[in-house]
């Protein structure tokens, strides 16, 4: 499979303030992304996610480090036309109307008459926003911008797209389109790269993983190598029993009125668990194993617990 | 294609521009109330009417060149439509020569409105078409492309007040550097000279661009004076233009 992105000790420090201050943003950032792969990019708020990405448009110029796409610099006309890129929080002329900024940015690409009607068509019903076609962007919702944005990302059909926090601002049925648009991405056989705090939808549609912490990725690899399938514990939710009872086989957790929340770290005690419930007429009301999920890892990497 | 589609969105903004308005209605009263002065004058009234009449044009096409010209590129990178628009095939210097193009464009329009106004009133008064009064009125409107690309080069790396007060700082001293002239002939050969003599050649001289006084008076304007006016004009754009997507293409969006 070919490399749709290979960033290569990407460093960036930026001096600002009245008194310039040096303040190392990006320290040595590597990381290949392959062709038609799903790449979530994840860090704490000002880890450096954002500055990689304005590297890899060539909006920040990098002190060091070479950055790649398709095999071509990454500031590269060429490398340019197969790319989207939809901007966190995006912003776009609200004086236009939906269809009249599609037109724009499909201009900046140089589609002709044709295309662009057909494109601007197709991609408002592909985000939902076909019937908002004639309405100005200044009366658009924080998620339908975010959505008219995602269609601007498309307009020139890349094959490559760079979403940043793709999904803020969405509601929960607004995430899930948004998900099930980047899945359809992937059949197509495009490119995602895109950041986001929302890590159970990260671990939802993605390939690969890069975990960025302090300008420094920290851990990066295919999303089934980095999370384990082993059992971290089991939680079961009963009725009908005091917490104390329980004393010794796990921790309990919270107490709503009847029901109680206990939580076993050890295999062998949920069976025990389930024999004292039934020995004293209590009742399971759920029981559930949890696994080792993205948040997790992540929790972990960043705070080092 | 490209530079055309940036114009064409610069174009639309600044006639939304509620100050381009505003402005233009200034112009147009100052315009219209050369004719009151004008009645308030003994003899030479038409006079009157085309000095305030073709000073109006020029001051209030500055006003509206710098104050929308100073805030156009800060304003897409304030609100980060910058971000959209580079990482699409577009050149740093497309960009700024689409905004450029997008003012010269609104500015023409204004500038045209202004002069229609301006050319009925006289018509009014004479019963003759002035079609002098048109010679000053493209240098007026060259003046006002060159303020508009030194709006533009502020406008790439500071912010909308102070590129509006070196922007007016610029016309100002480019109709003043002319006085240095006369300094330099009244002053002996030496180092001073030599230095206000690079004085003079750094900075502006607008008044390459002022043919009122010749339009107003019906005096003969030689082409030794109205060409070299017309290509100085064109190359100090062109240097301007060239500083502003120099210091765009190196800067960082942050």
């Amino acid at each position: 499979m070919a490399e749709a992105i290979r960033i290569e000790n990407l460093r960036k420090t930026f001096r600002l303030g009245f008194i310039p201050k040096p303040r190392e943003i990006l320290k040595g950032i590597s990381l290949t992304v392959q062709e038609g792969e799903i790449f979530g990019y994840l860090g704490p708020n000002g880890a450096g996610k954002t500055t990689t990405i304005k590297c890899l448009l060539g909006l920040i110029y990098p002190d060091a480090g070479s950055i790649g796409i398709f095999g071509q610099s990454h500031l590269s006309p060429r490398a340019r036309q197969s790319l989207g890129f939809l901007p966190e929080n995006p912003y776009f002329y609200d004086y236009l109307t939906a269809s009249e900024f599609l037109a724009f940015t499909a201009d900046l690409f140089g589609l002709s008459r044709d295309e662009k009607e057909e494109r601007i068509g197709r991609l408002l019903e592909l985000v939902g926003l076909d019937r908002a076609r004639e309405l100005q962007l200044r009366k658009f919702s924080r998620g339908m911008l975010q959505r008219i944005g995602l269609a601007q990302a498309l307009i020139n059909d890349p094959k490559l797209v760079i979403l940043d926090e793709p999904l803020g601002g969405m509601d929960p049925l607004g995430r899930k389109e948004i998900r099930d648009i980047i899945v359809r991405f992937k059949k197509e056989g495009k490119t995602v790269f895109f950041t986001s705090h929302i890590l159970q939808d990260i671990e939802m549609i993605c390939d690969h993983v890069a975990i960025i912490v302090g300008g420094r990725i920290v851990k990066q690899g295919a999303l089934q190598n980095l999370v384990s399938e082993k059992v971290l514990f089991t939680e079961v939710v009963l009725s009908g029993l005091p917490a104390e009872s329980f004393r010794g086989l796990g921790e309990s957790f919270s107490a709503k009125g009847d029901r109680l929340l206990l939580r076993v770290f050890e295999e062998d005690k949920v069976e025990e668990v389930l024999a004292l419930v039934h020995e004293r007429k209590g009742r399971v009301l759920s029981l559930s194993p949890r696994t080792e999920t993205l948040e997790d890892i992540f929790v972990e990497t960043v705070t080092g617990r | 294609m490209k530079i055309r589609a940036i114009a064409g969105i610069t174009f639309k903004e600044a006639k939304r521009d509620r100050i381009l308005y505003l402005l233009f209605f200034f112009a147009a009263v100052g315009i219209i109330a050369s004719r009151v002065l004008a009645i308030l004058t003994v003899g030479e009234q038409i006079k009157i009417i085309k000095d305030v009449g073709l000073a109006s044009i020029s001051v209030f096409g500055v006003l509206m060149a710098v104050l929308i010209g100073t805030g156009l590129v800060y304003k897409e990178i304030d609100k980060k439509t910058i971000f959209t628009l580079l990482s699409k095939p577009l050149h740093r210097a497309q960009f700024i020569l689409g905004k450029f193009l997008g003012l010269v464009l609104t500015l023409f329009v204004m500038t045209l409105c202004m002069t229609a106004i301006f050319l009925t009133l006289l018509y009014l008064h004479t019963q003759r078409f002035e079609g002098a009064m048109l010679v000053a009125i493209g240098y007026i409107f060259l003046e006002l492309v060159l303020i508009t690309a030194v709006a533009i080069l502020f406008s790439t790396f500071s912010t909308p007040i102070l590129s509006s007060l070196f922007s007016l700082a610029f016309y100002l001293i480019g109709h003043l550097s002319w006085g240095l002239e006369l300094i330099i002939q009244k002053m002996r050969p030496g180092a001073g000279r030599t230095l206000v003599r690079v004085l003079y050649t750094a900075l502006p001289d607008l008044e390459n661009f002022n043919f009122k006084t010749e339009v107003v008076h019906g005096l003969p304007i030689p082409s030794a004076i109205y060409i070299p006016s017309l290509f100085y004009g064109l190359f100090y754009t062109a240097f301007i233009l060239g500083l502003a997507i120099l210091i765009f293409r190196r800067r960082d969006f942050i």
